[in-house]
């Protein structure tokens, strides 16, 4: 490899390696807060990256617990980053609970960077540790920094009067400009968000600034500085002027905000609070317009609501997460057998019941299909990225409303919470969406005669003149809509939802490989929130000159038109999701292929080492 | 409005009625056309909501546009229907399964939200639909399916749920009192926010008779108050009997006009006083005449208005959006 450093898109361009840095303490230590401000400065630097925060359901759990320990990574480099990465190569760990809880979480050899104050007596028996692991040789392998960082932070700050309590506050400050000096990062974007944030509070702003440029200074004097990798550039790109850090919560408001304003049309969006689906809840509710919220008293009142504006003519949105979806089950089967467009998204995690709400997991998969009573299919999506959930509520409220279905999209609590540096679209080049306008053909109205082609039902709404009439949950006859309970017409009516469901694949783009050739060794199918892992790891593999596939579906329900030949092409086929084979199950059974599983249900994303351990694996294994 | 104005029958369909004959919906459909016809407003601007059961049935036998929906959601559906369209006039109705108990909630939330829908709560005191079993409002000792022996539940007082539940709006009528029901939804469509209606309803079938008197044509005046505001609270066949307030025991009195010094003593009806009306709801048969009528109403303000949303058309466009972005 050349030993200079060239441009990066040059010809015989060093490679710098990713680097991947976790931030681990205490949840009431603002840890998400130095986690996203360093991955500011990483987009400032240019580098693509990814972030993940990682952090418990209590609240403030009692400090310094191993319970309370919350986290934040993030992995940046000069190619393109699709994932918040495995192991980290520099952990900040800000009490013995989180270096105990995260030391696992780091590279041998990596840079541990430790807090020493809260390694007294108490708070080595709060993270229930005999000894204590600064001094009885556990860090022995790792490049090892320890600061009092409390007394550092004390000691910046005497100046200023301010209780010991509120100067200890800004320690998470005083830990990011050391963190800063390390990687060459200049102090700016923080400093001024700290003057916008504190506006109100110039004591405030002074003090989180005094912190932050204290610990810059203590790298500088200490000369803190002999990591030279972490200073390396790695430039990916030009970061446009329209970039912005977005999450796939950020995204999906986003998304549903440019439904209104592509449709020209106010959408409601129904919800009732539930973690981690109520992010997407206060990114709308800050809106000042387009997108009218509703916190309902409960999940069937979020979902019937919804249900109700939709009939009302407008777009119906809510969100929940399993519990949630439970709950709303029979208002989804109501809006399948009145045919009418609804947004259903569920940002999965750990599961059954309340499971572990902070942790992700792909496990409603099956539900999402097939959970409702009676025949009652409804397209399924799933979002491979932050990005990807902007367009995902663009697409999928064309097809609820192109359909006249519920539709049920697919997150999970990474995918709401992973963070990537976003391309803001061009507006002006974003299709419009198209509310349909029955067209009055003379004869009586008839709401469930159906479009020839894609078999939906004419969508009319209260007020519209003339064409009042009646829908419910009672069988209609085909056609009128009148109640009906003969059987031919429930026979026929069941299979024109279920045909009109199916005939959603034909209008959606043909199954497309990933990564890979056709007549490669293996398939690796994928759905949701895996992608940036598996791209990586066949990526990985590939270059290491096995022979992996990648594909990975979008559309979930009806399955992708194609997919059935594709994965025959393959010798072996294998779905790599976070449940216990969900996909691999339905692909069995749909198309009696002997499609493999790689599992895992831990609650955490895939780390792209196991991917790669389990796909040779199942590479080398003997033929199905 | 230019259109022939609307006769009561022009709020009618095509479909076959599949209620009992004799059952109390017949007669609160007919008031509710002869209000629609009065209102005055098109049936392409009115939206029936309902849930599941024998009242659930009312959307399919009215012009307007209607949405039958799930068992106990009807107040939900109907919220979600005025949010995306605040214009239009929306009725939810259902019985007292739906309202009292699987959609309990629903109905607590709507009445604090005050969010401008009616809500017309059909209560036969059973389960019709299902075939007899006891519902919430069915009286204790109510032999059923699923109480042979009678049940042991104390009821639910459906008035005194809603003015708990901070109702702004709160009436009761009854399905054979064809001159007083109409006044009372008219009352309830005029009112701005969430107007709760218990109209007490006779089923014919499985609880024939459960109310005694109060919807008896003939007895009603002896077991009914007729409330109107700023009227004093006079009742019986005869006028012959009153209500006094007692101040010292805090609670109303039946008395005999006959029998009073003064005839001023009789309470007046104010509307307005959540004091008097929680009294009011308290009032059962036998000892007391059951109230009907508009038992409480204040002005409040409304969800839809303190929210600031109107009509259907987006004021948020790809400008909106750019700058959003």
């Amino acid at each position: 490899m050349n030993d200079t450093v060239t441009a990066p898109d040059g010809p015989g361009a060093a490679k710098v390696p990713p680097l991947v840095v976790r931030f681990a303490g205490d949840s009431g230590d603002g840890i998400q807060l130095a986690g996203y401000e360093f991955a500011k400065s990483t987009a400032e630097a240019k580098s693509d990256f990814m972030t993940f925060p990682d952090y418990p359901a209590e609240i403030r759990a009692p400090v310094g617990t191993l319970f309370g320990v919350s986290a934040f990574q993030v992995q940046f480099g000069a190619d393109e980053v699709l994932t918040p990465g495995d192991k980290a190569d520099v952990l900040v760990a800000f009490n013995p609970a989180a270096l105990t809880t995260n030391l696992q979480n780091l590279k041998i050899g990596g840079v541990l960077i430790v807090d020493e104050s809260n390694f007294d007596a108490r708070g080595l028996k709060k993270a229930k540790l005999e000894t204590n692991p600064l001094e009885d040789g556990t860090l022995e392998g790792f490049q090892l920094i320890t600061v009092d960082v409390i007394k550092r932070t004390l000691e910046a700050l005497d100046h200023l009067d301010l209780g010991r309590k509120q100067a200890t506050r800004a320690k998470n400050l005083w830990v990011l400009g050391l963190v800063y000096w390390m990687f060459g990062r200049p102090l700016d974007t923080t400093h001024d968000w700290l003057n916008a944030k504190f506006k109100g509070t110039p004591d405030a702003a002074k003090a989180n600034i005094t912190a932050l440029k204290a610990g810059h200074a203590y790298g500088e004097t200490m000369e803190i500085s002999a990591f030279p990798n972490l200073t390396a550039p790695r430039i990916a790109k030009s970061r446009k002027d329209k970039s912005r850090i977005i999450s796939g919560a950020q995204a999906m408001a986003l998304g549903l905000a440019a439904v209104a304003a592509l449709g020209k049309r106010d959408i409601v969006y129904c919800s009732y609070p539930i973690t981690p689906a109520s992010t997407l809840l206060h990114a709308l509710a800050r809106l000042n317009g387009g997108v009218r919220t509703f916190q309902a008293e409960d999940e069937i009142a979020a979902v019937t609501a919804a249900l109700g504006a939709s009939f009302a003519g407008s777009l119906g949105v809510t969100a929940s997460s399993g519990p949630g979806m439970s709950l709303k089950t029979e208002a989804i089967g109501l809006g399948v057998a009145v045919e009418l467009p609804l947004l259903v998204i569920d940002v999965q995690r750990g599961g059954p019941s309340t499971g572990m709400p902070t942790k992700p997991e792909q496990s409603d998969l099956t539900m999402a299909i097939h959970g409702r009573h009676g025949e009652a299919h409804l397209p399924v999506l799933a979002p491979a990225t932050p990005d990807d959930c902007f367009w995902i509520m663009l697409d999928a409220a064309r097809i609820a409303i192109e359909t006249m279905s519920p539709v049920i999209v697919l997150t999970d609590a990474y995918l709401a919470n992973a963070a990537s540096d976003w391309e803001v679209p061009d507006v002006d080049a974003l299709p419009g969406i198209n509310w349909p306008e029955y067209q009055p053909d003379g004869e009586e109205f008839q709401p469930f005669s159906r479009d020839s082609a894609t078999l939906a039902r004419p969508w009319v709404a209260p007020g519209t003149p003339g064409l009042a009439h009646r829908i419910g949950g009672i069988e209609k006859a085909s056609g009128s809509g009148h109640i009906s309970y003969d059987p031919a017409n429930h026979e026929e009516m069941t299979r024109l939802r279920a045909e009109k469901i199916n005939r959603v694949a034909d209008r959606l783009p043909a199954i497309q490989l990933e990564a890979g050739a056709q007549d490669g060794d293996i398939l690796i199918i994928g759905w949701g929130s895996t992608h940036g892992s598996i791209a990586q790891a066949v990526k990985e593999l590939n270059a290491e000159g096995k022979r992996v596939s990648h594909v990975h579906l979008r559309n979930l329900w009806p399955l992708p038109r194609g997919l059935d030949a594709l994965i025959r092409c393959f010798p072996k086929a294998v779905t790599a999701e976070l449940n216990s084979g969900q996909l691999s199950s339905i692909l069995r059974s749909e198309y009696l292929a002997p499609v493999a599983s790689i599992s895992q249900v831990n609650g955490k994303p895939f780390y792209v080492s196991d991917l790669k351990v389990e796909i040779t694996r199942h590479l080398e294994a003997p033929l199905p | 409005m230019n259109e022939m104005a609307l006769k009561p029958n022009d709020f009618g369909t095509d479909q076959e009625v599949r209620w009992c004959p004799g059952c109390g919906d017949y007669a609160i459909l007919k008031a509710m056309k002869t209000v629609l016809a009065e209102i005055g407003r098109s049936p392409d601007d009115i939206v029936f909501v309902a849930g599941i059961g024998c009242a659930a049935r009312f959307p399919y036998y009215l012009s307007t546009y209607g949405f039958h929906t799930i068992h106990g959601r009807a107040a939900a559906v109907g919220t979600g229907v005025k949010l995306a369209n605040p214009d239009l006039d929306v009725w939810v109705v259902g019985g007292d399964g739906d309202f009292m108990s699987i959609g309990g909630n629903h109905t607590l939330h709507a009445l604090r939200r005050n969010l401008d829908i009616n809500l017309l709560l059909f209560n036969n005191a059973i389960y019709g639909l299902t075939k007899g079993q006891y519902s919430p409002t069915s009286p204790i000792g109510t032999r059923s399916p699923s109480s042979p022996g009678g049940s042991v539940e104390p009821p639910v007082n459906p008035v005194r749920f809603a003015l708990g539940a901070g109702a702004k709006f709160v009436a009761r009528g009854a399905d054979t009192l064809q001159t007083h029901l109409p006044e009372v939804l008219s009352r309830a469509h005029a009112n701005k926010g969430a107007s709760f209606v218990e109209i007490i309803q006779n089923c014919i079938v499985y609880a024939d008779g459960a109310f005694g008197a109060i919807n008896d044509r003939s007895e009603s005046q002896e077991a009914t108050l007729r409330l109107q505001h700023g009227k004093p609270m006079i009742f019986g066949k005869e006028n012959d009997k009153g209500l006094v307030f007692n101040k010292d025991k805090c609670r109303f009195e039946v008395v005999i006009i006959a029998d009073l010094a003064d005839k001023d003593e009789i309470t007046i009806h104010d509307e307005r006083r959540l004091d008097r009306a929680m009294g009011l709801a308290h009032l059962e048969q036998p000892d007391f005449p059951v109230p009907l009528g508009v038992i409480y109403a204040v002005d409040a303000p409304e969800f839809i208005e303190a929210r600031g949303f109107s009509g259907t058309k987006s004021q948020w466009g790809r400008e909106q959006l750019k700058a959003l972005l």
